[in-house]
């Protein structure tokens, strides 16, 4: 110890400046280094997965529809206080602005899409806009209110001219409740959708009952192989170890497919039922286009997510271990419950919340093979981002879809523990 | 070359024809005949692929023997699985379970056997004071050290007081003075308990210095089952003597044979008295051992067997100077001198003579 040394706590280099930031400015330029090789990847992440992430985000929340289509009314009807009616002067400005609208051939900007906005919010009630659109240029004077429900009787429902206050505010919590199988009622409070309208939330269960279960049977299915594979030897183990990775190499479409050639009424296992005369002819199995199919191809494709990082974590445990406990005078089972799988847990989570966290996103296979019955949740954010083409729902689904994984990976980690995880 | 007493009432461990093959053409362990007194310390010593884990493991149960019988207590074992053996075991790299602590590790056998919490702890204490861990209980094994782990994994193996301990290589990953330490440890551990242990190294040191009787494993067969110093001194055939401690090999052939001393004419010319073991008679192709410390460079004029040899190197250690000597062909001829003060000046390229006594030199079978 030296003099500068005794005289404070904070430790020094030789020439007298703290150490602490001698070796910061020593290892700054190693650091700066080793960032700028992760910069493309950082560039990368920030493009293909933070902006869009952002955008969905904000798209769940944010639709300018209806200030787009009737910018001056989206204005003017804030003013309304949701008592009565809006007054002529609102009602007047609607019905120019729709007017203009007619007229617009811009993209996002006719009345059509205002059209499609409100009819998220009153299903059937599309027909009201175009139909009022076309007549709007002819209304030229007062009370314009009348006017609008000698058009059509709907105007005089205090209902849509409510709806019409909401959807022309650009930011929105009404698709999420969309999501969620909830609505605004006429008084601005948030109720439970229509029974027939109840979809969302059925099929979120349903995909986390179904994700959980595939989970489950991944777990006991991959459990023995991997074991299998790490105590073979090192010979038989490559061989079994290429079989469990063939279908990673071949085209999840060509994997579904065969399970359609399997599964299906005509299919193989049918035909081995009938002719083993497990089951009659006209008593075929419906494996597939159901939940059953998706789960069984489920399993299939996932099983190697979940055989991968048990084995990875079994080869690190040698075989002593086991024979420690045996020689103890522990049965196998319990040596194998005390002593193996223990030590097993951290390829068992890692594994498990893997095979989920694929699972609950899902798509391809249970569009494929999943019927009515085995849709999931990201088979209906796939359907309105392509073809409903109502973006906003779409991102509030898979907004939620994201919450949920995290809600259950936050469990997960209070549970399990994610630094006990190990994927090999 | 083994002994054997069958049906004798005090052995307590007894291998009785074993023979044992993992993949039915070779014999990793031929015809094994041992038996092990109760409370004996026995090593089984050899190099690796000599088979003396195979037998160990046989004990424990891990392997079936593919021939013969296994005895404990006079009770035959093959049917019966590890765990119900009562074998306490130490293992080469401990085994000591990681996702336990030291006390829930040392608590498991006990545990087993449905003792209860208040005795597996008070066991686990007494164990624990006995390698002199008595802090250590609610660590993980990972945060011990070497050693630590090393008697944790021995306290482990006694905690359920067997009768019988088997060790596999249980110093191998510890550095050398470690080892030494724990070789005088496991030594008392021993001798405080009277439990019969099973030894299992290929470090010949250990096994001179814990063992009771060492079985020396050679090609799946005990080449010679003694006590340490008759190992030494007396070894029964050209392999025990070379692979146990240090020795000088010279090649001759048998001229006389009276009563246990033999005449042999070394393959330079020179003739030499030795001790016969395990030579037939006259004619037979011998290799003679000597213990380096038991040739005396400069000997009086009266002793019997005096040749020749040249210093062809010095080496200086301390307590004794290593010199390394022509000897009748032999350039790897070793005299050990003590370092004492009045001793004679040596220089390398000096030709000297050399001498032992008959019974020192030892007339083995040949060695190529």
């Amino acid at each position: 110890m030296t003099d500068a040394a005794q005289s404070s706590d904070v430790l020094v280099a030789y020439d007298g400046t703290p150490l602490k930031q001698q070796l910061a400015k020593t290892t700054r330029r190693m650091k700066f280094r080793a960032l700028l090789l992760t910069m493309p990847l950082v560039l990368f992440i920030i493009v293909s997965f933070v902006l869009p992430i952002g955008d969905m985000l904000f798209r769940s929340l944010h639709n300018p529809t209806g200030s787009n289509v009737a910018p001056n009314f989206a204005e003017a009807i804030q003013k309304w206080d949701g008592e009565d009616y809006p007054s002529d002067d609102i009602i007047k400005i609607f019905v120019e602005d729709l007017a203009t609208a007619r007229k617009n051939r811009e993209v996002g900007k006719t009345v059509g899409n205002l059209a499609t906005r409100v009819n998220y919010e009153i299903p059937g009630s599309r027909s009201l806009f175009t139909k009022t659109a076309r007549r709007a240029g002819k209304i030229t004077e007062g009370p314009y209110l009348d006017a609008l429900i000698k058009i059509d009787k709907k105007w005089e429902n205090k209902n849509v001219w409510v709806t019409l206050k909401r959807v022309t505010r650009d930011y929105t919590l009404s698709f999420y409740l969309a999501a969620t199988d909830r609505k605004y009622d006429e008084n601005e409070s948030i109720v439970r959708a229509d029974e027939l309208y109840r979809i969302y939330l059925p099929i979120l269960w349903k995909t986390i009952w179904l994700s959980a279960l595939i989970t489950f049977l991944c777990f006991i299915i991959a459990y023995p192989v991997a074991y299998l594979l790490s105590t073979l030897p090192l010979r038989t183990s490559n061989l079994l170890m290429i079989l469990v990775l063939l279908p990673f190499w071949t085209s999840l479409l060509v994997r579904t497919s065969a399970w359609i050639a399997m599964l299906q009424k005509e299919g193989i296992l049918n035909n081995v039922f009938v002719y083993l005369g497990f089951i009659g002819d006209e008593h075929r199995i419906q494996m597939i286009y159901n939940a059953t199919g998706t789960v069984i191809s489920m399993v299939h494709i996932l099983l190697p997510f979940m055989i991968l990082p048990l084995y990875s974590v079994m080869k690190t445990i040698p075989p002593s271990y086991m024979r420690a406990a045996k020689s103890m005078g522990a049965s196998n089972f319990l040596a194998f419950r005390r002593v193996y799988f223990p030590q097993t847990i951290p390829g068992i989570a890692a594994g498990v919340l893997l095979v989920f966290i694929l699972a609950i996103g899902y798509y391809i296979t249970p569009a494929l093979v999943g019927g009515n019955d085995g849709l999931l949740i990201s088979n209906l954010i796939a359907n309105h981002i392509q073809r409903t083409l109502n973006w906003s729902l779409g991102a509030a689904l898979g907004t939620i879809l994201l919450v949920v994984v995290l809600v259950l990976y936050w469990i997960y980690n209070k549970l399990v523990g994610v630094d006990n995880l190990k994927f090999g | 070359m083994s002994t054997r007493s069958a049906g004798s009432d005090d052995s307590y461990v007894r291998f009785e024809n074993v023979q044992k093959s993992y993949d039915g053409e070779v014999l990793v362990v031929k015809d094994l005949n041992l038996d092990i007194r109760k409370g004996e310390f026995v090593t089984m010593l050899g190099p690796s692929g000599s088979g003396k884990t195979t037998c160990l493991m046989m004990l424990a149960g891990f392997e079936p023997a593919t021939h013969g019988e296994i005895f404990l207590n006079n009770r035959p074992i093959n049917a019966v699985p590890p765990n119900k053996r009562g074998i306490g075991m130490v293992f080469q790299n401990y085994a000591l379970f990681p996702h336990m602590t030291v006390a829930e590790n040392l608590a498991f056998p006990l545990q087993v056997r449905g003792m209860s919490k208040f005795e597996q702890e008070d066991r686990v204490k007494r164990v624990l004071e006995m390698v002199e861990l008595p802090q250590m209980g609610g660590r993980r094994p990972a945060q011990l050290s070497g050693g630590q782990q090393q008697r944790v994994a021995v306290a482990r193996a006694l905690v359920f007081e067997p009768d019988l301990v088997l060790m596999d290589e249980p110093l191998g990953a510890l550095d050398k003075q470690l080892r030494e330490q724990m070789q005088y440890e496991i030594k008392h551990i021993h001798e405080n308990l009277g439990v019969t242990v099973v030894y299992v190294t290929h470090d010949q040191t250990e096994a001179l210095t814990m063992s009771d009787r060492v079985a020396v494993f050679e090609d799946g067969v005990i080449q010679q089952l003694s006590s340490p110093q008759a190992l030494y001194e007396d070894p029964q055939n050209s392999f025990v003597a070379q692979f146990i401690g240090e020795n000088n090999k010279l090649n001759g052939t048998v001229e006389r044979v009276t009563k246990d001393i033999c005449d042999v004419k070394l393959d330079n010319g020179s003739m030499v008295k030795a001790q016969k073991v395990n030579v037939s008679g006259k004619g037979d192709r011998t290799t003679l051992s000597l213990r380096p410390e038991r040739v005396e460079l400069d000997p009086p004029k009266s002793h019997k067997n005096v040749i020749e040899g040249r210093i062809e190197e010095l080496i200086y250690l301390g307590d004794h100077i290593r010199v390394r000597m022509n000897v009748a062909g032999n350039d790897e001829f070793i005299v050990k001198v003590r370092n004492r003060s009045d001793r004679k000046p040596l220089a390398e390229g000096e030709t000297k003579t050399i001498g032992w006594a008959s019974e020192d030199c030892k007339a083995l079978d040949l060695v190529a």
